[in-house]
C-alpha cells in the first residue's frame, strides 16, 4: 500500500474521541451499572478496552469486556475463494439485563455489524444493544447507524481507511488511502 | 487467506502439518458451538452435503451430520443397506446421482480401502473419507490427535501407545500417518497374527508384547477387535485375547501415572478393554466422542465454506 492520501487522527485525536464516547454512553444510559462492552474482531477489541479503561476513570467502576468473532456469520463467504480463519469468540458475562455496546473501529456497509448482531443474539438476549465506531465513512448498504461516533469521515469507495492501534500495529492513528 | 487447498479429505497420509493444524486449531473454536446453548451458526446455510456409509456406524456418521447441521448446512443420510445398492447399483453410479441432486460434499465409509479416492476422481464435490476398508479414517486419526493435544499441550516426544487388532485397523494407520508426522514416538502391539510386518517403515515401533509398549506410555489407545473382518481364527478365544492382550488396570498401571486412556469406539468392554479403567478417570473417551463433532465441522467449514474451489 502506497502513502496515506490524509491523516484523518493522530494518537491525540483519538484518545479524545474515545473519551467523548466514554461519557456519552455515561449520559445517554444514565451510569454504567448495567453496561458491558463487546468488541468485533479484530481492531474493535483494544478498542472496547480503551473505553473500558476511561469508562472505569470517569464512573470507578468496571464494565465486563467480551469479544466477538463474526466470521461464521458473513454473508459473503461463497464469494471468498478460500474460508477465513474461524477465531473465539469470548462472551462469558449474562447478556440478560445487559446493555451490550458492540465497538468496532470503522463502520462502512453495515455488514459487519449485522454479522455481529446475529452472532451475538445466538449466545444470548441483551436488553439493548447500542453501537459504538471510531469512524464511521457512510456507504450504508443496510439499515444500521451507530450510536456514538468518533468521527464522520465523508468518504469514496474507491478509498479506503485504516485504523491502526498501538495494540496491534505499533501506533495509534487513522489514514485514507486510495484502493489499489 | 488461510484454507484447505484441496477439494478432498481422504487420509492423513499425504496431508502437511500446516493442513493439520488448520484443522485442529478451527476445530478447537468450533467445538465452542455445540457446548453453547444455541447450537447453530448460518455458515454453511445454502451447502448441501450426504452422508453415504457402506458399513455400520453410529458415532462417525451421527457426528458428520450433526456437524453440519451446527453449521447450518443440509444433510441427507444414505445408508447403503437401506439403498438401491441393494438392487445391484454400482457405487460410482449411487454417487454420481446423489452428486447430480446438488451435493457439495460426499462423506462415504466403504469396505474396500481407495473407494473415495476413486470417487474423488470421478466427482467435482469434495469427497470426505469416513474409513475405508483397512486403510484410512482420517477423521478419526484428527480426532484423536486434537483430544491428546489438548490434554498434554502437544504432540512433540509423546510416546503413543496402539494395542490390539493392529491388522484390520485404519484408525491406526491414521493415527500412525498423524502422530509421527508431529514427531511423537508411536509403539504398536498385539498378537503376531493381528500385526502384519513392515509397518516398522513408518517410523514406528512393534512389539507383539503389550506391556513393553505400554511402559512409560503418556498415551494409551486401545484398538476394537473387528472380529466381522476375520475370516479365520487368529487367536484361540476372546477370553484368551483379554487375558494377553486386553489393557487392564494391572497393565495401564505400567504407563505414565497421568496417561490418557483412548478407545475409538465401540469398545468390545471385558475384551481389548476392562470396563473399570474404560469408565475411569484417565479415560477421555467420551472427550474423543465430543471432539469428533468439532473435527468434523472444522472440515466441513474448511472444504465447503468458501466459494469457488481454490
Amino acid at each position: 500500500m502506497g502513502d496515506p492520501k490524509a491523516m484523518l487522527m493522530d494518537g491525540n485525536q483519538m484518545n479524545r474521541a474515545l473519551s467523548r464516547i466514554a461519557h456519552e454512553v455515561i449520559e445517554r444510559n444514565k451510569g454504567i451499572e448495567h453496561v458491558a462492552l463487546v468488541g468485533i474482531r479484530r481492531r474493535g477489541v483494544p478498542l472496547a478496552h480503551r473505553l473500558a479503561e476511561k469508562l472505569k476513570e470517569f464512573e470507578g467502576r468496571d464494565v465486563p469486556v467480551g469479544t466477538l468473532d463474526i466470521t461464521l456469520y458473513r454473508d459473503d463467504l461463497t464469494e471468498l475463494a478460500s474460508v477465513p480463519l474461524v477465531q473465539k469468540s469470548a462472551v462469558t458475562f449474562k447478556l440478560p439485563g445487559t446493555c451490550v455496546i458492540l465497538v468496532d473501529d470503522v463502520l462502512y456497509t453495515g455488514r459487519t455489524v449485522r454479522a455481529a448482531l446475529d452472532a451475538l443474539l445466538d449466545i444470548g438476549r441483551p436488553s439493548v444493544i447500542q453501537l459504538a465506531v471510531l469512524i464511521d465513512r457512510g456507504h450504508r448498504e443496510l439499515p444500521i447507524r451507530a450510536d456514538y461516533v468518533g468521527k464522520n469521515v465523508p468518504t469514496s469507495k474507491k478509498e479506503m481507511v485504516e485504523v491502526h492501534l498501538s495494540d496491534i500495529d505499533g501506533e495509534d492513528f487513522v489514514a485514507l488511502y486510495d484502493l489499489p | 487467506m488461510p484454507g484447505l487447498k484441496r477439494k478432498d479429505i481422504l487420509g492423513l497420509r499425504d496431508m502437511t502439518t500446516d493442513e493439520i493444524d488448520l484443522i485442529l486449531n478451527t476445530a478447537e473454536t468450533l467445538k465452542d458451538i455445540a457446548t453453547r446453548s444455541i447450537k447453530k451458526v448460518p455458515t454453511l446455510r445454502g451447502k448441501a452435503y450426504c452422508t453415504l456409509f457402506y458399513e455400520n456406524s453410529t458415532r462417525t456418521a451421527k457426528s458428520f451430520e450433526l456437524a453440519g447441521k451446527y453449521l447450518g448446512a443440509d444433510v441427507i443420510n444414505v445408508s447403503a443397506s437401506s439403498s438401491s445398492v441393494k438392487k445391484g447399483e454400482t457405487l460410482l453410479d449411487t454417487a454420481r446421482n446423489l452428486e447430480a441432486m446438488g451435493l457439495d460434499a460426499l462423506v462415504m465409509r466403504h469396505p474396500a480401502g481407495g473407494a473415495p479416492h476413486m470417487l474423488a476422481r470421478h466427482l467435482s464435490c469434495s469427497v470426505i473419507n469416513a474409513g475405508d476398508g483397512m486403510h484410512e479414517h482420517p477423521t478419526q486419526g484428527l480426532l484423536d490427535m486434537l483430544t491428546i493435544r489438548q490434554q498434554k499441550g502437544s504432540l512433540k516426544g509423546l510416546k503413543v501407545a496402539i494395542v490390539g487388532d493392529i491388522m484390520h485397523s485404519r484408525v491406526a494407520r491414521s493415527n500412525i500417518y498423524g502422530l509421527t508426522k508431529y514427531g511423537a514416538e508411536v509403539w504398536l502391539a498385539g498378537p503376531a497374527t493381528l500385526l502384519p510386518t513392515g509397518f516398522e517403515e513408518f517410523g514406528v515401533k512393534v512389539t507383539t508384547r503389550v506391556e513393553e509398549a505400554l511402559e512409560g506410555a503418556d498415551v494409551v489407545n486401545v484398538l476394537r477387535l473387528q472380529l466381522e473382518r476375520m475370516e479365520k481364527s487368529l487367536f484361540p478365544t476372546v477370553a484368551e485375547y483379554h487375558k494377553f492382550w486386553g489393557v487392564t488396570p494391572a497393565r495401564l498401571k505400567l504407563a505414565k501415572a497421568n496417561a490418557l486412556l483412548m478407545h475409538p469406539g465401540p469398545m468390545n468392554r471385558g475384551v481389548e478393554i476392562s470396563s473399570h479403567i474404560a469408565d475411569g478417570n484417565q479415560s477421555v473417551i467420551l472427550e474423543q466422542v465430543t471432539n469428533g463433532v468439532a473435527v468434523r465441522m472444522a472440515i466441513l467449514y474448511l472444504l465447503m465454506g468458501g466459494g469457488e474451489a481454490a
